[in-house]
């Protein structure tokens, strides 16, 4: 095998072991909050170097295949498609992170009795993530789209729970504190979904050479 | 100026097949592909260069401005179509004679007009600061690369309408490269320029579209973001990605 195709192979084993740490910090900090754990969420937060010095690493490899090999066509697709799929990531483990404090700050204070179902967003917005990281190491297009197609429902979830908290604040003054926090839960779960529908896109651009931005229910 | 089901033969041996390539006017198109596939051929088809060689002959069309190139005067042709080689090739002559001779040859006498023409022609090729003072010194005492640029400047001098260069930069080290890729794109306004080249980031960072070939046929002819970026044949991407063979 040729050497560059031994390094790319490389790049894309430590991109695809930063996915499995921004997802297992994702499920971590959601457990977290919903079991009001303090514990799993000081791990969270004392994972995100690891993230973070992984981001790097990953920067760092793929701008120097990029100078050294002036890649094209499908291998510059790929190192792009890495590049930007890296920042995506290392946003995910910093949101992550954000849900670990929101935990924190929770636990201090009385649990809310709101008809929100965060295990069902979180399993949506999982699921996002790990697809996408599925078609990035299968190249599948095909599957990536599936990833764009929930986007909508996540939004809709966090537009419901929007009205939900804000109505429970209205009613409940002293819960307001609680509620704001719960807002950011909402909205970092939401945004993580962002970040899995950017890595989808970009996987559909690796593989298909295809730029499905802003226009995401364009079909490949 | 265009090749039409285009079939040429060294005597038996067929090494173009049914080229149909559409080259466009006044933009540069970078003809690529591995080693005898046939660029070269098909570069020296278009100002019938090939014919000089015993038993070489061709099927099909090549058009100039919808004119075949058969049916017009072969001294006529190669000044509307000009071409510079691999080798700097100047005449064994001062800098000014080798870009005269051309106009000379095309009927210009007047000194003062060869004079104009030639000063022209060594601008118009980014020489002229570089040897202005030393016109009728020997063109041999040049660097490799001014020598090429000499030879651009020597085509051009007859105002030519296609330029043909076949691997003008791969005896050049990256400055002077740098220099004649720039020349092309000052030139590109008024020619038509047609380049074959082994490097293909060269291709890349000058054509406006490529062509890429591989054992005799026109594989894929895109523009050259697309050949580099996302080509739609998998020959060409195994090629531009260096996974062929």
């Amino acid at each position: 095998m040729r050497h560059f195709t031994i390094e790319l192979e490389e790049l894309k084993t430590k991109l695809l072991q930063m996915g499995g740490m921004v997802e297992a910090a994702v499920h971590r900090s959601v457990r977290a909050v919903v079991e009001r754990d303090v514990e799993l969420a000081k791990k969270v937060r004392e994972g995100e170097g690891a993230i973070n010095t992984m981001e790097m690493e990953i920067d760092e490899l793929a701008t120097k295949l990029l100078v050294l090999q002036q890649p094209v066509a499908r291998d510059l697709r790929f190192l792009t498609s890495v590049l930007k799929i890296n920042t995506d990531l290392e946003r995910m483990g910093d949101l992550a992170n954000n849900l670990a404090s929101r935990a924190q700050s929770l636990s201090k204070l009385p649990a809310l009795k709101l008809d929100i179902d965060i295990p069902h967003m979180s399993s949506l917005v999982e699921s996002m993530l790990l697809k996408s990281l599925d078609a990035f190491l299968r190249a599948d297009a095909d599957l990536a789209q599936d990833v764009l197609m929930s986007d909508d429902e996540v939004d809709r979830i966090r537009g419901e729970a929007y009205g939900e908290i804000v109505a429970h604040m209205q009613a409940n003054p002293s819960d307001v504190q609680a509620g704001v926090e719960m807002i950011f839960v909402v909205r970092n779960l939401e945004r993580i979904g962002d970040h899995a529908t950017n890595m989808a896109e970009d996987v559909i651009y690796m593989a298909k050479g295809v730029d499905v931005r802003h226009h995401a229910k364009t079909s490949v | 100026m265009r090749s039409v089901n285009l079939n040429f033969f060294y005597s038996q041996f067929q090494a173009l097949h049914d080229i149909n390539l559409e080259i466009e006017s006044n933009k540069i198109t970078a003809l690529i592909g591995p080693s005898g596939c046939g660029k070269s051929t098909f570069l020296r088809t278009l100002n019938r260069i090939n014919e000089t060689i015993r038993g070489a002959n061709y099927t099909g069309e090549i058009l100039l401005d919808g004119v075949s190139v058969l049916s017009q005067d072969v001294t006529s042709l190669r000044r509307r179509v000009g071409m510079v080689f691999q080798k700097s090739n100047p005449f064994p002559k001062s800098i000014f004679d080798n870009i005269a001779y051309g106009p000379k040859v095309n009927g210009m006498t007047a000194k003062a007009d060869l004079e104009v023409t030639v000063e022209r022609s060594l601008r118009r090729s980014a020489l002229w600061e570089e040897v202005k003072d030393k016109l009728q010194k020997p063109a041999s005492a040049l660097s490799g690369g001014q020598q090429q640029r000499l030879c651009i400047a020597r085509a051009m001098a007859v105002e030519p309408e296609v330029l043909l260069l076949d691997e003008p930069c791969s005896a050049l080290d990256p400055i002077a490269t740098l220099k004649i890729e720039e020349l092309l794109f000052s030139i590109k306004d008024s020619t038509t320029i047609v380049i074959v080249t082994h490097n293909m980031q060269q291709a890349a960072r000058v054509a406006d579209k490529t062509g890429f070939f591989m054992l005799g046929k026109l594989v894929e002819f895109d523009r050259t973001e697309t050949i580099f970026k996302n080509p739609s044949k998998k020959e060409t991407e195994d090629y531009v990605t260096g996974r062929f063979g």
